[in-house]
């Protein structure tokens, strides 16, 4: 595996205590879609870890992986292992994980259509136990975040903006106190002036909250502005991974994701050439 | 009053209480529709199971009485045979539904239509195939009351059913507006994975929306039992459900409830009045044709949740 990897200069391990940790992960989807083909990675303690890649490369199934909402879609992680805090999640359904913190929001934001903002934002609160007091504070903490949800608190959700579905989506799974968000394409189909305002909601959320972030994303720009350390998934593979400051003056990342380049424009031909010849993964 | 305009009210009223009893048996295919998008073809059947349980327990010469040598009082049994509906929809997770998470709803119907087909042999074999008069100590007869204040004549068991159906409504809307397994419900109903992404483990939630119907389908099995004794064609009331949720809406329970009082109204009306035109005996296929008209119409159904559309 290491092999395929290709470490950007100047990289360190991300700093604090490790959170999560995916090692060497293959997931199968139906017992014969081979999609992850080992895929490794690791979130510390209060970090934003970005992770990049093209439609298909994984992302996604990396993370349902890791939330174990994998077998409702009839995937499995078949080898390697991911550990939460040291424990393995393999054997965990999603509740455990959402009561030990971690939990996912899914792509393409899935709000429940039919009930109010306010009760979708309740929902996120289903696996706590702590009593409706400490719900009601959550609850008030989601609308200081959210401002625009508390106007919007008696609507159905399905009648919401996609921006406000999003942040409906994002605050129903901080009314989990989770100690680690999955965020799964939080920019998708939303206005470039919204995905901003979201990063910005989660750039505040892990600095006050202490929330730790693994996001996956295509638009590979904001991601990288805003985590600290990005992996770059292709075909079910890492192919690269650094720290994001690294990873966005790379000249490849630049060029590939970030539609960047340092030559000049190429004749279509030169692209061509160029792409195939410095392809990672022929 | 005149003879003609009472002869009508009496139509309407028991038209009514009719609907009631339709709208019991309607509202356990709303519950776990509404919370797994199922359409439970066993309900129909799962009223006859609660209503023969309940038999066995409280009836001399039923299951306990033969083993023991005495019968439970009423309430004791009811809550007995809530408990055996509890058990049921246990196992019906546990053997069934486990196993087919994902899949189409066909696919769900249909092992629905098997487990119609099981639990009918099983109470065949559990508790024998003959008529058993229900007598749980509901009012018989006519109300005296009525005939003589209105001149109506009105059942009695029809006026407890539809106290106990008002009941049941009111204590299901609380329930599921109000309670957090009753939010959780209508959560997994709009979208399961995001159910499950919060945490919501839908195992539990099958076991309480399936509970939650075996009881209302024991209410609505108690009724028809008292009414006309626990026999097997009691599973056909199922097919009565249909036309009353496909007018009220499948994902409401007011909707159920409206739903089967217009069939109700409507089937005994039409017997009387339009019956003549085509020979009689309308009483029995008029529900459906209603339904059809209403498909075509507004398919959602009166109540049914409108299918958001964003653009």
């Amino acid at each position: 595996m290491s092999t395929a990897t290709e470490k950007t200069a100047g990289t360190e391990a991300p700093q604090g205590e490790t959170l999560l940790s995916v090692n060497n992960i293959e997931v199968i989807y139906d017992h014969v879609i081979l999609v992850l083909k080992g895929v490794s990675l690791e979130v510390p303690e209060g970090g934003v870890v970005a992770l990049l890649g093209a439609n298909g490369a994984g992302k996604s199934t990396t993370l349902k992986a890791i939330s174990n909402l994998l077998r409702a879609e009839r995937g499995d992680v078949t080898k390697g292992s991911i550990t939460y805090r040291g424990e393995n999640v393999h054997a965990m359904t999603p509740n455990d994980l959402v009561r030990r913190g971690v939990i996912q929001v899914m792509e393409g934001r899935h709000c429940f259509e039919h009930l109010t903002v306010e009760e979708n934002l309740l929902t996120g609160a289903y696996t706590r136990g702590d009593g409706s007091g400490a719900i009601r504070d959550s609850l008030e903490k989601v609308y200081h975040y959210f401002p625009r949800l508390k106007e919007r608190r008696s609507s159905q959700a399905g009648y919401t903006s996609g921006g406000e579905q999003q942040m409906t989506a994002l605050g129903r799974a901080l009314m989990a106190n989770p100690s680690m968000i999955l965020l799964d394409e939080p920019s998708m189909g939303l206005a470039p002036q919204l995905v901003e305002e979201i990063f910005e909601i989660v750039n505040a959320l892990n600095k006050q909250e202490r929330v730790s972030f693994l996001l996956a994303e295509q638009n590979t720009m904001v991601a990288l502005k805003y985590a600290s350390y990005g992996y770059i998934l292709e075909n079910g593979r890492v192919v690269m991974d650094g720290e994001a400051r690294a990873l966005s003056d790379n000249e490849d990342v630049k060029e590939f994701y970030l539609g960047l380049d340092s030559g000049g424009r190429k004749s279509f031909r030169d692209v061509k050439h160029y792409r195939r010849r410095k392809r990672w993964l022929a | 009053m005149s003879p003609d305009f009472l002869f009508f009210l009496e139509i309407i009223v028991s038209g009514l209480m009719a609907g009631v009893m339709y709208s019991l048996v309607a509202l356990g295919f709303v519950l776990i529709f509404k919370a797994s998008g199922i359409f439970n073809f066993a309900q129909g059947v799962l009223c006859l199971f609660a209503a023969l349980a309940l038999y066995d327990f409280i009836a001399p010469g039923g299951w306990v009485d033969r083993w023991f040598g005495f019968t439970l009082p009423v309430w004791l049994g009811i809550i007995m045979t809530a408990g055996v509906m509890v058990i049921v929809a246990w196992l019906i997770e546990r053997l069934v539904l486990r196993y087919l998470v994902n899949q189409a709803p066909i696919i769900l119907f249909m092992a629905t239509i098997g487990l119609a087909y099981v639990l009918e042999g099983m109470g065949d074999i559990l508790f024998g195939s003959d008529v058993k008069p229900l007598d749980i100590g509901l009012p018989q007869g006519a109300s005296d009351y009525m005939l003589d204040t209105f001149g109506l004549y009105v059942e009695k068991l029809e006026i407890v059913a539809a106290f106990v159906a008002a009941a049941l409504v009111a204590v299901l809307a609380v329930f599921f507006q109000k309670t957090r397994i009753g939010r959780a419900l209508r959560a997994v109903a709009d979208d399961h994975q995001a159910a499950l992404s919060v945490g919501i483990s839908l195992r539990t939630i099958w076991v309480i929306v399936w509970s939650v119907a075996g009881i209302v389908a024991m209410v609505a099995g108690i009724m028809w039992g008292s009414k006309s004794g626990v026999q097997f064609s009691l599973s056909l009331i199922a097919l009565k459900a249909l036309p009353v949720l496909i007018l009220g809406g499948f994902t409401s329970v007011p909707g159920a409830i409206i739903g089967g009082l217009i069939i109700g109204v409507g089937e005994k009306l039409a017997e009387i009045y339009v019956g003549p035109l085509f020979g009689g005996a309308i009483e029995n296929w008029f529900a459906y044709m209603l339904a059809l008209a209403f498909l075509l119409v507004r398919p959602q159904g009166l109540f049914g949740e409108k299918i958001i559309e964003r653009v």
